[in-house]
């Protein structure tokens, strides 16, 4: 008997699969996953992969959440063990009380086990190797099996299972009908030697609505092809390939001309990070909406480029699916911290644009904002996501798009307005917004021609070191970037139910935990307004809001707290005043450390000390 | 760089091409280059070349690394869009524009430290893929800007102008780029503006990657006795294979050559290359016998030049990628974007 009583929840509980990568549990645990949104509630599941094919230990993370919240929630209340390389940790890993789920074919000694949980075990390998006799089939069976057991145990309904195998091998019997099979195998098993259901459960609810399931990547690859992207250069990298693909899978499905049968778009892999950029730039250049897909260390090798775009000014998009750094770091974990090296990339002075997607409705929009963003200003956005937003599912609203909508293509000056006289000087600021008119190439045959160059130029292109000259241009780049302070999308601000002094900043993937957070410490009697910020530069009312308060916490994913060093250093803001809380183990924050960071210093606030300290 | 203005006025008379353009104007600014450099010979036949074949001049687009040889195209075809890039990455900026839009004449103006050096990677990979493009190296041996350290296609054993001598092996761009796939490789010399003019202008014609090797000899810097890129040295060891006489489909085909010693080469746009043999055995289709040939050549200390490989029917980086003929840069949001019916299926999909 567990000296724990065991947990008893019902669609508010996380379960952990432990598997080896390459076995085939992926499948397996997606449609655990799906079938409980099937039913109507809420799931975040999250992978958590080695970078590596075959053999090293992955899992994969389900939160059930009827109350809606996406959030990584810390602590596992059932572990699906099909790993004997991670066993201990993987029980330890259980919250007291919880259940562990266990193939019980080889008798193990009591030790490797726990009192305070309950045990299950299911002798997946007997059952398999009574039913299959191909060693693979034995293999991926095993985790449809224990699929069918884990929906006797949780009470998920088996016909909703069914149906999605049925989606899944739609044409193919023979398939369908064996996963089928196979289900039932681990199910009746379950259902005939063990009490089902367990303490935790699933149950029908209605709190899933029209919402959509997808990955960040794949959503912020359908914002470049409805945002108007016709080049995407790119070379592989964890965890941005993803993006890649999906680019090139909705393009062949969506951008070949129906009668020709030609593509509407050029998709190069570079050979390095460097030529993909380098594409992007000659396509940006030429007057075509063009992006590449890199991490961190694709960050540091296109800096040169970066600059290059910042300063002859040519629309580039860059999505940033951030990793942990600094180096090769944690190429399959989850941070945010490429903020300082794009927001300042490249040598000189130089500022870039960026977007902070909070999940994959927002990647959409903001990717296919981008584009537009790029062709205005003339210069280099990054879309930031990162791994937990872009190789995760997410639940999020539907997509959306205004067929109304034209694409901005920016100042571009045209063959007519050349020949009617206008003065074009690439680099002359004639609405006083910092931006020029520019002219793609080929467009006139003897007017409105000039020659880019990353070297120092005067308004009309012609080259020069003349000082005025170039800190005519170096301010004209400011006023640039004070432009794009109001083209960007706007911060987000969600006020306290009563008035408070202090207010937290947050942004991207945090979004989900800081929201349960917010609930949290309103239980522990914490008030805090929040801002959500969208993009860099930053809007007028992010010191509104700081100036408002006593003080803020900046929450990020990042040692370094580099989104709080940004508002310091562009907003010249008091560093007191903004309280760092970073979280960068490499998983993605949780609403509980948020609360428990954030609810410890305003207890402390609260205890009055009985002398001063003197200094 | 230009701190003099290059006066516009000229004779009345000059001569003008199909399209009533003179020579003039494919011209660009005044070079501030020294005097004497191979790159302004390069300049000129690509100016007399443009000329020749009546090309729009602002249909061209110049696309440059850094070095020397990369500030040239500010020489030329002043009516054109240039862009000097980023050290050894005129390469991947050319792939992206030539993506972009189909529709220009890609040409792209590199140097041996550009493209040897730093460049290397991206100078294979635009060949293998198939560019439409030009890609000229002006080729001295040397850094000029930087003042005269050596590059990576000096020859072993040269000697610099302040007298150490080269212990690397030499890079010899044309065996990469025959090695790599390019369909149009040659090699001339900047002093030899008869056989340059000619290829430059078949290599614009030309459908595919086509790279030309200029040895262009830098007299600031290497021009000097041990050196195997001065002008005395190429003209004593040069070993033209051919020459070439480029026509177009519409001009009439000369015959005035001596029977056997001219190939007529019909390229893929309709124009024809005539090729006057100077070396009967020489065969410009046949990749690996063209290895084979220049590096024998070299070894012995010979610098083969001409026309050394062309393929008839080239393929380019767009038929690879089955793109559409309008340029990418010109399709609008009924071409681009699929819209809220098909975006609501997606949605659909993904419950």
């Amino acid at each position: 008997m567990p000296a724990q009583s065991p947990i008893s929840s019902v669609n508010d509980f996380v379960v952990r699969f432990a598997n080896v990568n390459g076995s085939g549990s992926a499948s397996a645990n997606e449609l655990f996953a799906r079938s409980i949104l099937r039913m109507g509630v809420p799931v975040s599941p999250r992978n958590i992969f080695p970078s590596n094919i075959q053999g090293l230990p992955t899992w994969y993370e389900v939160r059930i959440s009827e109350a809606g919240h996406l959030g990584a929630r810390g602590g596992i209340d059932m572990m699906v063990a099909m790993n004997p390389q991670t066993w201990d940790k993987d029980v330890a890993s259980i919250e007291p009380g919880g259940y562990l789920l266990y193939d019980s074919t080889k008798p193990m000694p009591k030790s490797k086990f726990r009192y305070d949980i309950t045990v299950i075990g299911v002798p997946l390998t007997a059952i398999t190797n009574s039913t299959y006799t191909d060693p693979r089939q034995r293999q991926l069976f095993k985790n449809i099996i224990y699929l069918g057991a884990l929906s006797a145990l949780l009470d998920i309904d088996p016909k909703v299972i069914e149906q999605l195998i049925g989606e899944q091998y739609q044409g193919k019997e023979k398939l369908l009908s064996s996963n089928v099979h196979a289900l039932h195998l681990g199910r009746d098993y379950a259902l005939q030697n063990l009490k089902c259901p367990i303490g935790l459960r699933v149950q029908k609810s209605d709190k899933v609505g029209d919402r959509i399931f997808i990955e960040g990547n794949a959503a912020a690859a359908l914002g470049a092809v409805y945002g108007g992207a016709t080049v995407c250069a790119w070379y592989p990298i964890t965890p941005s390939s993803s993006l890649a693909d999906a680019f090139t899978s909705h393009c062949r499905r969506l951008r070949h001309d129906p009668e020709t049968k030609k593509a509407k778009y050029a998709i190069v892999q570079g050979e390095d990070e460097l030529a993909s950029i380098g594409i992007v730039i000659g396509a940006g250049w030429n007057g075509a909406r063009a992006f590449t897909a890199t991490s961190g260390p694709g960050i540091s090798l296109m800096q040169e480029f970066i600059g290059l775009s910042y300063f002859a000014e040519i629309p580039a998009v860059i999505m940033d699916v951030q990793r942990a750094g600094p180096s090769t770091g944690m190429p399959t974990r989850t941070q945010q911290c490429d903020i300082i090296s794009t927001a300042y990339a490249s040598h000189g002075d130089t500022k870039h644009i960026l977007l902070f997607p909070e999940d994959p409705a927002e990647a959409f929009e903001m990717a296919a904002q981008a584009f537009d963003l790029a062709d205005r200003l003339q210069t280099t956005i990054f879309l930031m996501l990162d791994l937990d937003i872009g190789m995760n599912h997410r639940l999020c609203r539907p997509l959306k798009w205004d067929d109304a909508k034209q694409y901005d293509r920016g100042k571009v000056m045209t063959a007519a307005a050349l020949e009617a006289g206008a003065d074009f000087g690439r680099y002359l600021d004639v609405d006083g917004d910092g931006i020029a008119y520019r002219t793609y190439p080929g467009t006139h045959p003897t007017k409105g021609s000039f020659f880019t160059r990353g070297t120092s130029r005067d308004r009309y292109a012609r080259y020069t070191e003349e000082g005025p000259a170039y800190q005519d241009n170096m301010q004209r780049l400011l006023r640039k970037f004070e432009t794009a302070k109001d083209l960007v999308p706007r911060p987000l601000q969600a006020n306290a139910g009563k008035p408070t002094k202090y207010g937290v900043i947050y942004f991207g993937s945090t979004s989900p935990a800081m929201d349960e957070a917010i609930e949290l410490l309103e239980g522990r009697g914490h008030q805090l307004d929040r801002l959500r910020l969208r993009a860099f530069p930053f809007h007028s009312s992010v010191p509104s809001f700081i100036a408002e308060h006593d003080f803020v916490y900046v929450v990020e994913q990042n040692r370094d707290s580099q989104l709080r060093s940004l508002i310091v250093n562009e907003l010249s803001i008091d560093p007191v005043r903004l309280v760092p809380i970073v979280h960068y183990d490499g998983t993605p924050i949780t609403a509980r450390f948020i609360a428990r960071a954030i609810g410890d210093h305003l207890d402390a606030l609260k205890i009055t000390p009985l002398r001063k300290v003197v200094s | 760089m230009t701190y003099v203005v290059k006066p516009k006025f000229h004779h009345p008379e000059l001569p003008k091409n199909s399209l009533g353009y003179t020579r003039r104007d494919y011209e660009g600014k005044i070079s501030t280059l020294c005097a004497g450099c191979g790159h302004d010979s390069i300049t000129a036949s690509i100016i007399e070349a443009c000329f020749e074949l009546s090309i729009e001049p602002h249909r061209v687009a110049k696309i440059s690394g850094i070095g020397c040889s990369s500030k040239t195209p500010d020489y030329f075809l002043g009516n054109s869009h240039g862009f000097n890039s980023v050290h050894g990455r005129m390469p991947s900026v050319l792939t992206g524009a030539n993506l972009a839009n189909r529709g220009l004449i890609y040409l792209g103006v590199s140097g041996d430290g550009d493209s040897a050096s730093i460049g290397l990677g991206q100078f294979a990979h635009c060949m293998r893929r198939g560019v439409n493009m030009v890609y000229i190296v002006e080729n001295n041996g040397v850094y000029g800007l930087t003042k005269g350290q050596f590059s990576a296609t000096a020859d072993r054993g040269s000697k610099s102008k302040r007298g150490v001598t080269n212990t690397d092996s030499a890079i010899d761009m044309v065996g990469l780029a025959l090695q790599l796939g390019a369909s149009f490789v040659a090699r001339s010399f900047s002093g030899d503006k008869k056989q340059l003019t000619p290829i430059i202008k078949a290599a614009i014609e030309h459908q595919g990657a086509a790279f030309i090797d200029v040895i262009s000899p830098c007299v600031a810097f290497n021009n000097h006795a041990g050196s195997t890129k001065s002008y005395d040295y190429v003209r004593e060891h040069n070993d033209a294979v051919n020459f070439l006489d480029f026509i177009s489909g519409r001009a009439p085909i000369h015959v005035d050559y001596e029977p056997g010693t001219v190939e007529y080469v019909e390229q893929h746009d309709g124009t024809t290359l005539a090729l006057r043999k100077l070396n009967a055995e020489y065969d410009v289709h046949d990749r690996l016998a063209a290895m084979n040939f220049i590096q024998h050549h070299a070894s012995q200390g010979q610098i083969v030049t001409g026309l050394l490989y062309v393929e008839n029917d080239a393929s380019d980086l767009h038929g690879h990628l089955n793109t559409v003929e309008t340029p990418l840069n010109t399709l609008a949001e009924k071409d681009l974007c699929p819209g809220t019916a098909a975006l609501d299926k997606i949605n659909a999909s993904l419950r």
